[in-house]
C-alpha cells in the first residue's frame, strides 16, 4: 500500500487503494491450480481403467474354464450354493459331463481356455455348437488384422510418402493449397463412410477385374483402410521432411545436384527415423481400425493369407460379439476383452515405439 | 611433377550424364504430380459415388422419420436427435476438462524434479491415450459406464434413481392402458387382485373391475372398457423426466457422451497445448512481470490469445465425435431405436451407427438410406470444418 | 558502504543537466549482493557478484553478449523462476527482503520491482486495458474514475498520453515500436514499483524512438530506482548515473559514469569502452 503512495506522489493521497490481498489471491491460484491438475488427472486416470478393466475381464476369461458347482444345497434348512471347485476343463474333457466331488450334481465343461492356447492357437471357432470343438486360438484374428493392416500400407506408405515429398520440395504455394485440403478431408471423413464405400464401391471395382473376390474381402477393406491412413503417413513425413534443417538441402544444391537428389538422397535419409515413426503411427491407426473392417471384411475367421476370401479381424470379432446374442458371462463375450486387451498392447507398443523415434528425431534437429 | 598431374576426375570426362539426370528429375516430379492427384481422384470418386446413391432418397422425410423396417419410409431422425444430444453433452464435458488439462500441462510446468517427472508422465499418457483405438474406450465405456462393472445394479433395477416413475402396466379387455404406480424398481411385478385401482390414460384413479376369467369378461364396452382378468401380471414400464438419472448409466446417453469425451480428450489437449504453445513467449513475461499470478497471466493473456486456435482444435475434434461409430456401436450394441431422446438416461442411436446398421444390410434399398444417412453426416461435417476453416482465417489476418 | 559519488552525467544534446535535487547525501542502497552466483543447469552464467545498486538512481549495466547482465537482471525480480533448470546461490536482496529466499512472495516482490523487456511486448488488448493490467490485478477498490486517472497519469508519465489521447480504445498492437515500449514502461509504473528493470529496451527500435525513450529514462529517474541493461554505450553513458561492466559472468568494474568511461580502472573495460571488442 505504501509503495504505491510514495511512488506516485501525482494522484495518490486523495484516493483509497489499496493492494488486493495476496492471501485471497494465492487461495485462489492454489484453487485453479488443483482444479486443473485434476483435469490432468483425468487422462491418468482413464488409462488406468482401460488397464484394469481389460486386464480384470480377461483373467476372468483365462478362468472361465474352472467349473464352480452352482447346485443349491440345504444345509440346517439354510439353502445356499454347493459351489466347491469341480473341474478345470481341458482338451479331452471338453463337452463331457463331470460330478461334483461334493454333492454330486453333473456339470458340462465348457471349451478349453488357456493363455498358452489363446495365444498360439491358429483356430478361432467359439461360436461352433459342441463344447469339445470351440476353440479360441487369437492367430486366426491376428493374421485378418494384420492382411489388412499390410494391404492398407502397401497403399498409404508409398503413396504418402510421394505425397509428402512433393508437397515438402517441389509443389508451389498453388497446389499445396489444392493438395492440403483435400488430405484433410479425407482425414476427417467418418470411417463408417469408407466401409460404406469399400463395401459398394471398392469390392463391385474388385469384382470386375477379378472374378475370386467375395462380397467380403480383406482387399477392399485393406484398399479403405489404406485411404484413410494415407493423409496421416503424408502429413507426419511432411513435418519429418520439413524439420531438415534447410543447410543441408542448400548444400547439396551447391554441389550441383538436381531435386530429384536432393530429395531422395538428402532429404529422405536424413527424415528417416521420422519417417519410421510416421509408419509405425499408422499401422497402429490400421491395426485399431473397425467399421471399415466390420462392414467389408466379413466373419470368418481364418488363417488365410489370400486376400480376395472373407477373414475376421480383431476388432471385427467384438462388433460381431457386441452385435450378437451373447450373454454376458459367456465365455465367447469375454473372449472380446481378452482380444480387446492384446489389440491394446499391440497398439500402445506401435504409438509408444513411434512417438518414441519421432522426439528423438526432433531433438536431432533442434 | 605435381603441377602436371590431369586431375583424377577428367578421365571421367564424358561419363557424366547430365542428360539422364535431368530426366529422372522430370520423372519423378510427374510421378510426385501424378501420386498426389491420386488422393484428390479418391475424395472425388467417394463423394460421386456417394452423392449418386443416396441423393435420391434425400428429402425431408428422410430426415423426421424413425428407421422404419421398409428402406423407403426409413428415416434418421432419432439418430441425428441422438447425436445431437450425445455430441452436446460430450463438448460440454470434454472442452472445458480438455483445456483445463492443456493449460496445466502448459503454464503450470512445476520446477521440482520429482514434479516435472509427473508432469512429463501425464504428457507422455496423452499422446499414447491419442493412439488407443476408439473401440477400446467403447469397451472401456461399456464396462465403467453401462453396466458399472455390475456395482450398481442392472440399468432395468438400477442402484439408485430419481427423476423417473415406474408403473406397472395393465392392458384392460377395452385396450385401455392401466398403470399402477411402483415405488419401488425391485419389488415384483403386480397382480391384479380383486378391488384394485389403477390410473388411466387421463392420470385419474379408476375402480379396476377384476373378473375371475375370460369366460367372465362384461361384453359391452362400458363394462369392458377397465376389466382386467384377476391373477395377471403386469409389465413395468417406466415415464422419465428430462431430470431422469440412474447408476449405473444403462445404454444411455450419458454413458455414450463420456466415452466419447474420453475418444476426444486426447484430440483436445493435444490440439489445445499447441495453441497455447503459440502465444509469445513475451507475452507471458509481461504478465509476469507486471506481478500478475500464473492463473492471472492465463486467464488475461495467454488464453485470450490461444483461443483462435482452441476453438479451431476443438471443431475438429466436435468433428471427430460426430463421425465416431466404433465405441457406440460397442456400448449400444444392435439396438432398434424409433424415438429421440428426451433425457440423458434414454436409449439413444447415432448417426453413424444407424448408417453402419443400413449399410451392414444386404438389400439394395437401404444402402441407398446408408448414402442419404452419409451425405447428411458429411454436410454436417463440412459445415463444422468450415467454421474451424473461417476461424482459423479471421484469427490470422488479425494477428498480421 | 564504498565510494558511492554521485555523478552529473551531461547529455550532450536534448538534456538539461540534472538538477541539485541529485541530494549526494541520499544514496540508500536499494539491491544489494553479495557472493551472488548463477547457473541455467550446469553452465555457470554469474560468478560472485558483489554489488550495491543505489536509489533513485540510474545504474546500467554494459558488456558484451551472453556475459550475463541480463541473467542478472532478471534474477533480481525472479524472473529466472519459469527457467526449470536456473538456480541461484548467495545473497540478492532488497534492504527488507531476501530476494532468492524461497519463502519470498514472488508476487509481491514483482509489485515493487517492475520490468520492461528487450522487444515491445504489449498485450494483443486496447491501449487502455494494457495499462489497467497491473491496477485491475492488484488493486481493490478502484472505480472507473480512478482507474482513468491511473491510466492518464502513467501514459503521462511516460510521455505517451499527447499521442494516444484520443485512441485509448484501440489495440496497443497499432502502436509504433518506440511507442509500444513507452506502452510497457507505462504499464509497468501503473503498479507503482520502486524499482524499474529494463532488459536492453531500445534494442528493438529506430533511433528516434531510442530517443524519446533515453528522454523518457531521464524524466523518470527522479522516482524510481533504475537498472538498465544496454548493449550501447552511447546510451550507458548519456543516460546512467554508474555503470557496471560484466564480462564473462563476473563483474570486472563499477562506478559512476563518468569516470569508468573517461578514466577507467581495468584494462578490459577500456577496451570495451573504447570499442576494441564486444
Amino acid at each position: 500500500m505504501a509503495t504505491l503512495i510514495e511512488s506516485t506522489p501525482d494522484v495518490e493521497r486523495k484516493r483509497n487503494f489499496r493492494f488486493r490481498s495476496l492471501t485471497a489471491t494465492y487461495v485462489k491460484e492454489l484453487g485453479v491450480k488443483s482444479l486443473l491438475g485434476a483435469c490432468a488427472a483425468l487422462s491418468v486416470l482413464t488409462t488406468l481403467a482401460i488397464v484394469v478393466v481389460l486386464f480384470t475381464e480377461a483373467s476372468r476369461f483365462f478362468q472361465a474354464d474352472d467349473v464352480y458347482c452352482d447346485a443349491a444345497v440345504v444345509e440346517d434348512g439354510v439353502s445356499h450354493k454347493c459351489g466347491s471347485f469341480v473341474a478345470t476343463s481341458t482338451r479331452d474333457s471338453a463337452g463331457t459331463q463331470v460330478a461334483c466331488s461334493t454333492c454330486g450334481k453333473l456339470h458340462t465343461m465348457p471349451a478349453e481356455v488357456t493363455l498358452v492356447g489363446f495365444l498360439t492357437g491358429s483356430k478361432w471357432q467359439p461360436l461352433i455348437g459342441r463344447e469339445s470343438e470351440k476353440k479360441f486360438g487369437v492367430w486366426a484374428l491376428i493374421t485378418g488384422t494384420l492382411l489388412v493392416s499390410v494391404i492398407a500400407m502397401c497403399l498409404a506408405l508409398p503413396l504418402g510418402l510421394i505425397t509428402a515429398i512433393y508437397l515438402s520440395e517441389y509443389a508451389n504455394a498453388h497446389v499445396r493449397a489444392t493438395i492440403k485440403p483435400t488430405l484433410e478431408v479425407l482425414a476427417g471423413i467418418p470411417t463408417v463412410v469408407y466401409g460404406f464405400f469399400a463395401l459398394t464401391v471398392i469390392t463391385p471395382t474388385l469384382k470386375t477385374f477379378h472374378d475370386g473376390f467375395n462380397t467380403f474381402n480383406a482387399m477392399a477393406g485393406g484398399i479403405a483402410v489404406g485411404i484413410l491412413c494415407l493423409p496421416i503417413v503424408s502429413s507426419l513425413v511432411e513435418d519429418a521432411l520439413q524439420a531438415v534443417p534447410r543447410s543441408l538441402r542448400e548444400g547439396a544444391y551447391g554441389m550441383g545436384a538436381t531435386k530429384f537428389e536432393v530429395s531422395t538422397k538428402v532429404v529422405v535419409p536424413a527424415a528417416l527415423s521420422g519417417i519410421i515413426s510416421a509408419f509405425l503411427l499408422a499401422v497402429s491407426r490400421a491395426v485399431g481400425e473397425t467399421m471399415i473392417v466390420a462392414l467389408c471384411v466379413g466373419s470368418r475367421p481364418q488363417m488365410s493369407l489370400d486376400p480376395r476370401d472373407d477373414m475376421q479381424t480383431m476388432t471385427g470379432w467384438m462388433v460381431q460379439m457386441v452385435l450378437g446374442d451373447v450373454s454376458n458371462y459367456d465365455v465367447e463375450y469375454l473372449s472380446m476383452y481378452a482380444v480387446a486387451a492384446l489389440l491394446f498392447l499391440m497398439t500402445l507398443a506401435l504409438t509408444f515405439a513411434g512417438n518414441l523415434v519421432r522426439r528423438r528425431f526432433r531433438e536431432e534437429y533442434q | 611433377m605435381k603441377t602436371s598431374q590431369p586431375h583424377p576426375l577428367e578421365r571421367l570426362a564424358g561419363k557424366v550424364q547430365p542428360r539422364n539426370r535431368q530426366f529422372w528429375d522430370h520423372a519423378f516430379r510427374w510421378m510426385c504430380v501424378a501420386v498426389a492427384s491420386i488422393s484428390i481422384l479418391f475424395l472425388i470418386v467417394l463423394l460421386i459415388s456417394i452423392l449418386y446413391q443416396g441423393v435420391s432418397s434425400l428429402n425431408w422425410n428422410f430426415l423426421v422419420h424413425y428407421p422404419e423396417p421398409n428402406p423407403t419410409n426409413a428415416g434418421i431422425g432419432p439418430a441425428l436427435w441422438g447425436t445431437i444430444w450425445v455430441c452436446i453433452v460430450c463438448g460440454v464435458f470434454a472442452l472445458p476438462i480438455g483445456v483445463a488439462t492443456a493449460v496445466f500441462l502448459e503454464e503450470f510446468q512445476p520446477r521440482s524434479k520429482w514434479l516435472r517427472r509427473c508432469h512429463s508422465f501425464i504428457q507422455l499418457n496423452i499422446t499414447n491415450l491419442a493412439g488407443v483405438p476408439s473401440v477400446v474406450y467403447g469397451i472401456l465405456g461399456l464396462t465403467l459406464f453401462v453396466s458399472m462393472a455390475g456395482q450398481f445394479g442392472t440399468a432395468k433395477e438400477p442402484y439408485m434413481s430419481f427423476g423417473v416413475k415406474y408403473y406397472d402396466q395393465f392392458l384392460s379387455a377395452g385396450e385401455r392402458a392401466l398403470l399402477v404406480p411402483i415405488e419401488d424398481p425391485s419389488m415384483p411385478a403386480t397382480v391384479v387382485v380383486p378391488g384394485m385401482k389403477a390410473l388411466n390414460n387421463d392420470g385419474d384413479w379408476v375402480e379396476v373391475n377384476v373378473v375371475k376369467s375370460r369366460r367372465d369378461m362384461p361384453r359391452d364396452d362400458a363394462g369392458r372398457e377397465y376389466a382386467l382378468v384377476e391373477g395377471r401380471s403386469s409389465g413395468r414400464i417406466q415415464k422419465p423426466s428430462w431430470y431422469f438419472f440412474r447408476l449405473p448409466f444403462g445404454r444411455s446417453v450419458l454413458a455414450g457422451a463420456f466415452t466419447l469425451m474420453l475418444v476426444i480428450l486426447p484430440i483436445v489437449i493435444i490440439s489445445s497445448q499447441e495453441a497455447i504453445r503459440g502465444v509469445p513467449r513475451s507475452l507471458r513475461e509481461a504478465g509476469l512481470g507486471l506481478a500478475a499470478t500464473k492463473w492471472q497471466v492465463v486467464r488475461n493473456v495467454t488464453l485470450p490469445a490461444a483461443i483462435p486456435g482452441i476453438m479451431t482444435g476443438s471443431i475438429l475434434a466436435m468433428s471427430r465425435a460426430i463421425g465416431e461409430a466404433a465405441p457406440i456401436l460397442i456400448l449400444a450394441g444392435a439396438i432398434f431405436i424409433t424415438s429421440s431422446p428426451s433425457s440423458l438416461m434414454d436409449d439413444f442411436t447415432v448417426m453413424p451407427l444407424q448408417i453402419f446398421d443400413w449399410a451392414s444390410r444386404p438389400q439394395h434399398g437401404f444402402h441407398q438410406v446408408a448414402a442419404a444417412g452419409i451425405i447428411l453426416l458429411l454436410g454436417i461435417l463440412f459445415i463444422f470444418n468450415s467454421v474451424a476453416v473461417l476461424i482459423r482465417q479471421f484469427a490470422h489476418t488479425k494477428s498480421s | 558502504m564504498n565510494e558511492l559519488e554521485t555523478t552529473m552525467v551531461s547529455k550532450p544534446t536534448t538534456f538539461i543537466p540534472p538538477g541539485d535535487e541529485r541530494d549526494s547525501n541520499e544514496k540508500t542502497i536499494v539491491i544489494e549482493m553479495d557472493e551472488f552466483s548463477a547457473w541455467y543447469g550446469d553452465f555457470q552464467a554469474l560468478h560472485h557478484l558483489k554489488l550495491a545498486v543505489p536509489e533513485k538512481r540510474v545504474t546500467s549495466f554494459i558488456g558484451p553478449s551472453g556475459c550475463g547482465k541480463s541473467t542478472l537482471l532478471k534474477w533480481i525480480n525472479r524472473m529466472n523462476d519459469i527457467v526449470p533448470t536456473a538456480h541461484a546461490k548467495g545473497t540478492l536482496r532488497l534492504p527488507d527482503i531476501d530476494i532468492l529466499a524461497r519463502s519470498t512472495d514472488v508476487v509481491a516482490l514483482r509489485r515493487r520491482i517492475g520490468m520492461v523487456f528487450q522487444k515491445p511486448n504489449p498485450f494483443p488488448k486496447s491501449i487502455y486495458d494494457n495499462v489497467a493490467f497491473g491496477p485491475r490485478i492488484h488493486y481493490a477498490g478502484l472505480s472507473r474514475n480512478d482507474l482513468d486517472d491511473l491510466v492518464e497519469w502513467a501514459l503521462k508519465k511516460s510521455a505517451l498520453w499527447e499521442e494516444v489521447k484520443d485512441r485509448l480504445n484501440q489495440s496497443a498492437l497499432g502502436l509504433s515500436g518506440g511507442q509500444q515500449q513507452r506502452l510497457c514502461i507505462a504499464r509497468a509504473i501503473a503498479i507503482g514499483p520502486e524499482i524499474l528493470l529494463m532488459d536492453e529496451p531500445c534494442s528493438a527500435l529506430d533511433p528516434a524512438s531510442t530517443d524519446k525513450i533515453e528522454d523518457l529514462i531521464y524524466e523518470i529517474r527522479k522516482q524510481y530506482t533504475i537498472v538498465i541493461v544496454t548493449h550501447n554505450m552511447q546510451q550507458a553513458a548519456r543516460c546512467s548515473d554508474r555503470t557496471v561492466f560484466f564480462f564473462e559472468g563476473k563483474i570486472v568494474e563499477e562506478g559512476p559514469t563518468r569516470s569508468l568511461f573517461t578514466n577507467p580502472k581495468s584494462k578490459q573495460t577500456e577496451d570495451y569502452v573504447t570499442g576494441k571488442f564486444g
